[in-house]
């Protein structure tokens, strides 16, 4: 895919890219934080305003979007190397675990399988250490053998 | 600490009256700059509603808005934007300053004024209001248009070159020589050249002067830093603020953003006061013999304007709708002419305030609805292009 990038003196940059459904996005990026998103349709001089995004919306867009992609590399990966799994793993509410640390599961150790991201809301907390406090409604991205991740879903429900 | 009544119910009020026209004036999605003037015509000696004790505090708080404009017009910059201006559209700079800063000069010397005078008129005819026209293509939803980067860069080299002609003028209007004011411009090119430089080796220790987490203690630097900048300046006879500007210039990446924050509500209020204080100066009666001057001035650089902007956006390839929307995006007047009005001052070119507050006042509201105006086909346009797409999605779905 190629982006053009246009800078828009004192105001923020632009991205600009086809689709492959043929459609001409353009991205507005301005030195606030705020995103424009646009569309190019009859006409190329006029960028139709699709939505804009303050700070924060873009945030959890980029969030959201890049959760989507962890998500395929880890699935990715697990193609590429039989034998290995990744699997999507929620904290129940009832669990022993939730409000602990994640090192107190003691999960690699037991199972041998790694919990590489842990999905809350609309973010992802990529590479959790052991002291990242796991809450109910949590998701966990658990990456290693099928017996392994069957074995982490056991000692969340305790 | 003796407290005075009138000063804090008469700066209480003006202030009350400033959030009720600035309110109202967004509404309508436009700047509130004219109506500040027009506040500050009605508030000064002659007006309708004089306020003395108020009017000491106004007048001193304008040189730090002057300051704090100058500041936040050099944070705005980046070298990488300037040397894409410079390379695209330094030829739309030439058309620009050609095209506009002459019908001023001619209207000064017609007018009377001396040499000093017109060159300060050309300047005022010359330099589109950057801060206007940048809110007002994001209030249109214009940043993606094709037209917008050629507005931008024509806004930013006009802002370049203010940083050499506002020494010039100082110089000129403190009764100092021609070889003076050629050095002191000289010396202000050379200055914002080091200023570039010094942002690339200075951005170390001046982020560590300036950049900690504690936001009062980093607008206490920021804004100590500033004035002492500004008023060695203008000891210098380079006038404040250049000074303040090429502080701003100085300041780059991280430390401008943080400093952006900090210093935008002070800006704000500052710069209110100095539209107010430019109002104020004013005798409402001195203003209405320079109408008739003021709106043909306004109608001549209006058009010359768009040419500016048909030239600029057709260089960068834009249709004629494109290239008009351009041309009446730049219309707009604000800032910056009332800065050098005020820089010039009044001695001998007492015609000038009341001459370029009516010009401001006539192109701050004429420019946004110009350009508002020529984009109403299109915006049809773009509405029934936009109901298109979704009815696709829909028949996909």
């Amino acid at each position: 895919m190629d982006v053009t990038e246009v800078l828009l003196p004192g105001v923020g940059v632009r991205y600009e890219f086809t689709t492959s459904a043929g459609d001409r996005l353009g991205i507005v990026t301005a030195r606030s934080g705020d995103v424009d998103v646009v569309a190019y349709t009859a006409d190329p001089d006029v960028a139709v305003p699709l939505f804009r995004l303050t700070r924060d919306e873009a945030d959890t867009v980029a969030d959201i979007l890049g959760a989507l992609r962890i998500a395929e590399r880890f699935a990715d990966l697990t193609r590429e190397i039989p034998g290995l799994g990744a699997g999507q793993i929620p904290v129940p509410a009832g669990s022993p675990f939730a409000g602990r640390p994640l090192g107190e599961t003691r999960a690699r150790t037991r199972t041998g399988a790694s919990i590489v991201a842990i999905v809350r809301n609309d973010h992802v907390i990529a590479s959790p250490g052991p002291g990242q406090v796991m809450r109910p409604g949590d998701v966990l991205v658990v990456i290693g053998t099928h017996d392994g991740i069957a074995g982490v879903e056991r000692i969340l429900r305790g | 600490m003796h407290t005075s009544v009138a000063l804090l119910v008469e700066l209480g009020v003006v202030l009350a009256a400033l959030s009720f026209l600035g309110a109202a004036a967004r509404r309508f999605g436009f700047s509130p700059i004219p109506l500040y003037l027009l506040a500050g015509l009605a508030l000064g000696p002659g007006g309708v509603a004089p306020v003395p004790a108020a009017g000491e505090f106004i007048r001193t708080g304008a040189t730090i808005g002057v300051v704090l404009l100058l500041l936040t017009l050099g944070l705005e910059f980046s070298v990488e934007e300037l040397s894409v201006s410079l390379r695209r559209h330094l030829p739309s700079a030439g058309v620009d300053m050609v095209l506009n800063a002459v019908p001023g000069a001619l209207t000064g010397r017609l007018l009377g004024l001396d040499w000093t005078g017109s060159l300060a008129l050309a300047g005022i005819t010359w330099i589109s209001s950057s801060g206007i026209i940048a809110r007002l293509l994001t209030d249109l939803r214009r940043l993606g248009n094709r037209e917008t980067p050629a507005v931008l860069s024509v806004l930013v080299l006009e802002d370049v070159a203010t940083a050499g002609f506002l020494p010039l003028l100082a110089v000129l209007a403190s009764g100092g020589a021609w070889w003076q004011a050629v050095l002191g411009m000289s010396l202000g090119v050379a200055v914002v050249v080091l200023a570039f430089i010094a942002s690339r080796r200075l951005r170390g220790p001046l982020a560590r002067l300036l950049d900690t987490a504690d936001t009062e203690q980093m607008l206490l630097r920021v804004l100590s830093l500033t004035l002492i900048v500004a008023g060695v300046t203008e000891l210098l006879e380079a006038s404040a603020a250049v000074g303040a500007f090429l502080l701003g210039l100085a300041l780059t990446g991280q430390v401008a953003d943080r400093t952006r924050a900090v210093i935008g509500p002070l800006r704000d209020l500052f710069a209110a006061a100095f539209f107010l204080a430019v109002g104020l100066s004013v005798h409402p009666a001195d203003l209405v013999p320079m109408l008739p001057a003021a709106l043909a001035l306004a109608a001549v650089t209006g058009c010359t304007k768009i040419a500016t902007g048909w030239y600029a956006a057709g260089r960068d390839g834009a249709g004629p709708q494109g290239r008009l929307r351009a041309g009446t995006a730049l219309i707009t007047r604000g800032e910056f002419s009332l800065v050098i009005a005020s820089l010039i001052g009044t001695a001998g070119h007492g015609s000038l305030g009341p001459l370029t507050a009516a010009y401001v006042i006539v192109l701050a509201v004429a420019g946004p609805v110009a350009t508002r105006l020529i984009d109403r086909p299109a915006a049809g346009a773009a509405t029934a292009a936009r109901a298109r797409p979704e009815q696709a999605g829909g028949g996909r779905g």
